[in-house]
This record gives structure tokens, C-alpha cells and sequence, in this order.
């Protein structure tokens, strides 16, 4: 017997990235001064009625920063996914419904793509862009190589999800009655490929979440003084004691709540993938 | 009664001889209990190279400053060259030979004794092209071989081919050789002597039995029994270690720890005050750099470089950044070096009314909020620094919101060193860069590499085949004239001129000058901490730890 049903946990966590996504976007109202506003005279100031999580090394409101962040890491995550579940049905789910040597091709661009360490394309990528992009283009430009690279686990699964369904019966049978081509696969195949691509899509969301915090920390994500979640983390970097300044493990708190709800809303999605 | 007297005075005398023999071993006793104590602290990276000759890493001279023996030393404390090895010496007039008379009766740590012949050995090994010496670099001043004349087993002089300038401070760099220990470079005749090396973990130091000094009360010096450098990248990490009493030392402390520490524990800290070191950005002039021919002629434009310069606030940079553990840069030398620093230099004010106006005048208007150049193009570039270095990163993001109020747009950018250093010195894609400038030494030959234009390093337009502007060819003569002259008044002349003139056209925009900060555990006894490196060992012999 479980003391609270799964659907609690489940409308709980949509109500958790509900209230997050909502306070967000109402920044403007909540933070009017804004992210890149410097308050010299306050800097790494704790927290106080003007600045309710206090301010950064240069002065900057950390709830300001907080929301604008997140506004951008919610945003632009389900954005990157939604490209990489694109770009994998693309690859791995027409080539496991071709079948054959289209399978085999797709599966071997994904390996090499699997391949290749990330982290380091990812950094001479952003080194051969040019220099003058504003922090906007830089924000869109770190989502869009994060959702370029990001395809290939998706890609397989989606592969051998296709390749199965085009062996099944009532493919079979479709293919029987003379439906063929892109016909069957837009009646027949695509919607019993839905719930892995949503599946696929919502997995996505909070690896390239964490993926721009990544990069944030190494200093090459999002460029200033546009704030990410990745950028607010740098700021743990060199803290001595968790009980000196604990406002400043605020992002990392929002970082894990929003990947567990996240995680707890896709468990749905798995279960339906399955 | 003549036999009591005589028996009183022997029974004086013997007392006397008692009182001396028990002081003398006392003192060997006190000496030997001091020469116990292990100082730790920490190497940044993995010494290449344990042979002096070779050094050019951190951690190698690190290890060379504390087991080299040198024939002259610079004093960090007070910056004045004193005799080590060498009891006297002379420069000739023409700034080309020096001559050593040397302490006699030293040993190397292996026994070997120590005389002309392995200064002779030292400075010819130093010179030998086909070592590549970076030590041995600045003494080569032009073509031709050094020639060593071994006056006698204490005396030497050595001829240089042409002029070095600074020729006797250039001698606190070369640790003596053995010209015939079995044991090479490993024979020492410094403080200490490399015992141990493990990989990757740590180098082990032990006291040099033969070392030559004494202290004032004629106790054999170091005072240390052994020093223990671990190897430890992580700065994080070393200052954990520092906290939990693991280690003894930190140099070159952040400002952010400085600030911390001192909270809890401020007689641990140390701030020194301005050090050499210069934080500094500039702008690409090169002409054949993939850029629009109108950002080039902003970059090239000494008035818009000067009002770029006007514009950023050196102070908050050093209150907010530094945490006030920074100075406001005037020009390539610190106010540290108290001989080269041209004091007559006035200090760049904070002026962005000035700025806009001296902008103005060179046919840039403000449309709305943004600056607009003669042909309407928006003044907006980028500022390129080292990814992962925080001060720089909020350096930048300052500097982005001092320039937006005349205008001026920036973006931050902040790339991996390698992408960074391929930009600056290959590809020459980028508009402007902030990076900082470490000065180890005091002289101005250390700077040579950047202020000739023909340099490498000369980094906002390297190589160029001919001085490209009047105020280059100026700098080039004024630095050719005080490399080649041995009147160090006239040298001074010369690089004061240098510094005014980088001050007028400003290819370097200083920003500010980063104070010494260190932090010594309270169980050292005898440290000093200086502005200059090996900040808080500069005085290692004379180092002990409770």
C-alpha cells in the first residue's frame, strides 16, 4: 500500500514547475531593477529587504539574477530538446522504420556522434564562433549546440523502437493491405512512436539544464551579464562552509527541485514509453 | 699564597672553559632542535626541471630559489643586490665585463669544494646555445661568445660580447654548478638539497649540512630541518589544507580568501601592498586582422583608445574586484619597484564626461544611448578573457557597464587559454583583450619582449617588420638605448620616457595593479612577507617553525 498516490507526487511536481516557470516570467514585475544592474556600494551583500537573496561579488541582485536565470534554463532547455527529439526521430526513427542498411547508417552517424567527448566539442565549438555575439545570441547559440549534440541516445532508442514496430503484426498487416510508404508510417508508426519521443523529450529537458550549468561553470556558456543557472552555480566555486552564506546555495536548491520534478513528471512518460 | 692565587686562577680559567664549552653546546643543542622543524607548503604544478639552468616554471624556480646558490642576491625585502657567494664584484664601465672575488672555503652539499672553476663551468654551460637556457637568455645581449678568465681559485671575470644592461642583477637568477661533482646539478649550494622527488605528489628538501651561513650568534643556518613542497593545482584546495594547519605558506593569496581568512584569524594574513603584477587590456591594432576596416581605425586611434581608458573606473575595479587589495595602474611599472617607477606619472582619472568630449572631438556623437562613429557605425567590440579566471570575468562585466554610459557596447567573452592565445597570436580574430601581466623581475630588460615592436610579444600588433607609428619607433630606441648602456641614471631616463609614452598613447590600457597577498600559520617564525616572489620564503635560511 503506498501512503501517498503516485499521481500526488506527480501533480506536485507539475505545481512546483508551474509556480517556477511562473515567477519567472513575471520578473520584470518581481526584479524591476533587473540582472545586470551593479550595486557597487553592496557588493556580496547578504540577504535584505531591498535584496532578498543579497548581492553577487560585483553587486548584482542574486534574486534578480535568480529569476531572470531560471526564466532562461526554462526556456531554452525545453527548446534544445525539443530540437534533439526532432533531430532523433529524424535519424533513429526513419532509419530503424527503413530498416536494413538505412538503419545501419543511422545507427553508425550516432555512434560516432556518441562518440566524440562533448564537453570538449562543445568548447572549441563556442571558441570558433565569432567574438561579437550579443549575451541573447549567446544564450540561443549554447542552447542550439546543446540541442545539436544532444540527439543520439534518443536517436538509438527511437531506432530500435521503430525497427520494432515495423517488424510488428499489425504494421505487417497494414503493409498487407496494401499501405505503404509515408502513409504508413504517418497512420501506423508515428503514433505508436509518440510516447517514446515524449519520453525522449522530457529526459532531455533537465540533462541540458544541467549541461548549460556545466558549461556556465567552465565559464563558457551563457556570456555576461546575462545570468543562467550554470553562472549562478559559479558562485559555489570556493565556498568554504555551507553555513557561511546558505542564500548562496539558493540556484543549486532551484536546480535540484526543478531536475527532481522534472524526473518525477517523466516517470509517467516511461512508464506510458514502455 | 702565591701557590692559592695560582690555584684560584687555573680553577677561573677551567671555569671559564666550562661555562664555554657547556655554551657551545647548548648552542649546538638549541641549533640542532631548530634544524628539526619541516616547513610545508605548496608547488602550483610539477617542477620540469630540477637542473637551474633549465628553469623556466613556477615550480622550478621555486625549488631552484631554495636549493640554488647564487653569487649575488636581490634582497626582496629592500630590493638592493647584496654579495652571497661572491664577496665583491665589479661591472666595467662599458657595461660589458663583471669580475667576482669569491668567499673561499665554501663546500657543496655533496663536499665538493667551491671555486672559480665552477662559476667558469656555471656561466659557460649558462651560455651554451644548444642548452636554450631561459636563464641564459637575458644575458644575451648580441652576437659573440662570453669569454671566463679564471684570475685566480677566488677570482673571475667574465666578458660579455655587447653591453648587458643590469648586468650584476641578472647573477640572482644563476645558481652555481659543480664543474666536478659526480652528483651535477643535484649538488647544491644553497639552504637545502632536493632528497626526494614523488610525482605528482611531492618534492622533500632537506638542510643542507655544508650550507656556508651563519647567524649573528654563529649558528649554522637554515634554521629548517627539511621542507616538504606538495604538489597541488587546485588553489581551492591549498587553501583548505593552509586552514587545517596542513600547510605553513600560501603565496599569491586571492583576495576573496585574504578577506575570509582575515575575518577569523587576521594575524595569519598578510597584505604587502602593490605587487609587480599588472592587470591590463588591450586593443588589436593589427593591420591584417579579419576585422572591419572602421574598427580598425577606432583601435588605431590614440584618442579613442585614451577615452576608452578614461572611461573605466580603476577604483571601483580595485574596491569591488580586489576587495581594496588592488592599486589603480598608472603604466607598465608598479609603484612597487621603488627605482624604475617613473613618479611623475599623473593618474589616470575617472572622467567619462572627459571621454565622451575627447570623443566627440574625434567625430563620434551619442544617438540614443549609443556612441556612433563619423560614418554612423555603432561603436560596439568585444573583451576577450581566460575563461575560468573570476576576477578577470568581473573586471570585464564592470568595465561593460562603465563604457555603456558613453555609449559604448561590449560584449564579454571568455574563451579556454589555448582558443584565447591562437586568437592573439595566430589568427589575430578578436577586437580586445584583458589579461594580466606577471613581472618577476625589477629591471626593465624583463619588459624588452614587449615594448620592441619587432617582439613576439609586443601584443597588440607583434612582429612588425618596422616600428608602424612615430611613438613605436620612439619606444624601440628608448629601449635599444637603456638595454646598451651601463649608466644606470641614463637607463632610467630612457624608461621613464618609455612609461610616459605608454601612458599618452596608451596601447595598453592598465587597470590595476594586484597587491601581495599571503598568509603564514603562526607557527613560522621569521617570515616577512614581501612584495616579491618567493613572498614569504624569501627568507627561508632564516625560517623556523615551531
Amino acid at each position: 500500500m503506498k501512503l501517498w498516490p503516485t499521481n500526488f507526487w506527480r501533480s506536485s511536481a507539475c505545481a512546483v514547475l508551474l509556480l517556477v516557470v511562473g515567477l519567472s516570467l513575471a520578473a520584470n514585475w518581481l526584479a524591476p531593477a533587473g540582472y545586470a544592474k551593479q550595486y557597487r556600494d553592496a557588493t556580496d551583500a547578504s540577504p535584505s529587504p531591498q535584496h532578498w537573496l543579497g548581492t553577487d561579488e560585483i553587486g548584482r541582485d542574486r534574486f534578480a539574477r535568480v529569476l531572470y536565470g531560471t526564466r532562461i534554463s526554462l526556456l531554452l532547455a525545453p527548446a534544445a530538446a525539443l530540437l534533439t527529439t526532432l533531430m532523433a526521430a529524424l535519424v533513429g526513427g526513419l532509419g530503424g522504420y527503413l530498416g536494413g542498411a538505412w538503419a545501419r547508417g543511422a545507427m553508425a552517424v550516432t555512434d560516432l556522434f556518441l562518440s566524440l567527448p562533448w564537453l570538449f566539442l562543445l568548447i572549441t565549438v563556442r571558441a570558433m564562433m565569432p567574438l561579437n555575439v550579443s549575451p541573447l545570441a549567446s544564450v540561443l547559440v549554447t542552447f542550439l549546440m546543446l540541442g545539436l549534440l544532444g540527439w543520439t541516445s534518443a536517436a538509438r532508442v527511437l531506432c530500435s523502437t521503430a525497427g520494432s514496430l515495423r517488424e510488428s503484426d499489425f504494421v505487417r498487416q497494414a503493409r498487407a493491405s496494401g499501405i505503404r510508404g509515408g502513409r504508413l508510417f504517418w497512420i501506423h508508426v508515428l503514433p505508436n512512436l509518440k510516447p517514446v519521443l515524449y519520453a525522449q523529450f522530457w529526459i532531455s529537458i533537465p540533462v541540458f539544464i544541467l549541461s548549460e550549468a556545466n558549461l556556465g561553470i567552465l565559464g563558457l556558456g551563457v556570456a555576461e551579464p546575462m545570468p543562467s543557472w550554470g553562472s549562478l552555480l559559479k558562485e559555489l566555486e570556493g565556498l568554504v562552509s555551507v553555513g557561511e552564506e546558505p542564500w548562496k546555495f539558493v540556484p543549486l536548491i532551484l536546480l535540484v527541485v526543478v531536475v527532481t520534478a522534472f524526473q518525477l513528471v517523466l516517470s509517467k512518460q516511461a512508464e506510458v514509453a514502455a | 699564597m702565591t701557590n692559592l692565587q695560582g690555584r684560584s686562577a687555573r680553577m677561573r680559567t677551567m671555569g671559564r672553559k666550562a661555562i664555554a664549552v657547556s655554551m657551545v653546546c647548548l648552542g649546538l643543542l638549541v641549533g640542532s632542535v631548530l634544524a628539526q622543524g619541516e616547513l610545508r607548503l605548496c608547488l602550483r604544478s610539477e617542477p620540469k626541471t630540477f637542473d637551474p639552468l633549465k628553469v623556466e616554471d613556477d615550480a622550478s624556480v621555486t625549488i631552484r630559489y631554495l636549493t640554488g646558490g647564487v653569487l649575488l642576491r636581490v634582497n626582496r625585502q629592500t630590493q638592493a643586490l647584496e654579495p652571497e657567494l661572491a664577496q665583491s664584484w665589479k661591472v666595467s664601465k662599458d657595461g660589458k665585463q663583471i669580475t667576482f672575488k669569491l668567499r673561499s672555503g665554501i663546500l657543496f652539499s655533496d663536499g665538493t669544494p667551491f671555486s672559480a672553476e665552477d662559476v667558469a663551468h656555471t656561466v659557460q654551460q649558462l651560455m651554451d646555445p644548444a642548452l636554450h637556457s631561459p636563464t641564459g637568455d637575458a644575458f644575451r645581449s648580441g652576437p659573440g661568445n662570453v669569454e671566463t678568465k679564471i684570475i685566480s681559485s677566488t677570482q673571475i671575470s667574465i666578458t660579455f660580447p655587447t653591453a648587458v644592461a643590469g648586468l650584476d642583477r641578472q647573477f640572482d637568477q644563476v645558481a652555481m654548478l659543480s664543474a666536478h661533482s659526480p652528483q651535477k646539478e643535484m649538488a647544491v649550494l644553497g639552504p637545502f638539497m632536493v632528497a626526494d622527488y614523488k610525482a605528482g605528489s611531492t618534492v622533500q628538501l632537506k638542510r643542507n649540512p655544508n650550507y656556508w651561513k651563519t647567524d649573528a650568534q654563529g649558528r649554522k643556518l637554515p634554521y629548517l630541518g627539511s621542507i616538504r613542497l606538495d604538489i597541488q593545482a587546485n588553489r581551492d584546495v591549498e587553501m583548505l589544507r593552509f586552514k587545517r594547519g596542513e600547510i605553513d605558506l600560501v603565496n599569491s593569496l586571492d583576495s576573496d580568501y585574504f578577506d575570509k581568512l582575515a575575518a577569523t584569524s587576521p594575524q595569519l594574513v598578510h597584505d604587502a601592498g602593490p605587487s609587480l603584477d599588472s592587470e591590463q587590456m588591450w586593443f588589436n591594432q593589427v593591420a591584417k586582422a579579419p576585422l572591419p576596416e572602421y574598427k580598425k581605425n577606432w583601435f588605431r586611434s590614440a584618442i579613442f583608445r585614451r577615452a576608452i581608458s578614461q572611461a573605466i573606473n580603476r577604483e571601483d575595479l580595485s574596491r569591488v574586484v580586489f576587495r581594496g587589495h588592488a592599486q589603480a595602474a598608472l603604466g607598465p611599472v608598479s609603484p612597487a619597484n621603488k627605482f624604475w617607477f617613473n613618479s611623475k606619472l599623473k593618474a589616470q582619472a575617472y572622467t567619462p564626461d572627459a571621454a565622451l568630449k575627447a570623443l566627440e572631438g574625434d567625430g563620434f556623437r551619442l544617438e540614443n544611448g549609443t556612441l556612433k562613429d563619423k560614418e554612423g557605425n555603432a561603436v560596439v567590440f568585444s573583451i576577450v578573457t581566460n575563461a575560468g579566471n573570476k576576477y578577470r570575468e568581473r573586471m570585464a562585466t564592470m568595465i561593460q557597464e562603465d563604457l555603456q554610459k558613453i555609449g559604448v557596447h561590449v560584449n564579454v567573452v571568455t574563451l579556454d587559454f589555448p582558443s584565447l592565445i591562437e586568437r592573439m597570436t595566430q589568427t589575430f580574430d578578436y577586437e580586445a583583450i584583458l589579461l594580466g601581466l606577471t613581472n618577476t623581475g625589477l629591471d626593465p630588460n624583463e619588459q624588452m619582449n614587449v615594448w620592441l615592436s619587432s617582439s613576439e610579444n609586443h601584443q597588440w600588433n607583434p612582429q612588425e617588420k618596422s616600428p608602424e607609428t612615430a611613438w613605436e619607433a620612439e619606444i624601440d630606441r628608448l629601449m635599444r638605448a637603456q638595454a646598451s648602456s651601463a649608466d644606470a641614471k641614463k637607463r632610467k631616463e630612457s624608461f621613464d620616457r618609455v612609461q610616459e609614452i605608454a601612458l599618452e598613447q596608451a596601447p595598453f590600457i592598465y587597470l590595476v595593479n594586484r597587491n601581495a597577498l599571503s598568509a603564514v600559520a603562526a607557527t613560522v617564525q621569521g617570515a616577512i612577507p614581501v612584495i616579491l616572489a618567493p613572498q614569504t620564503y624569501w627568507n627561508v635560511e632564516r625560517l623556523s617553525v615551531k
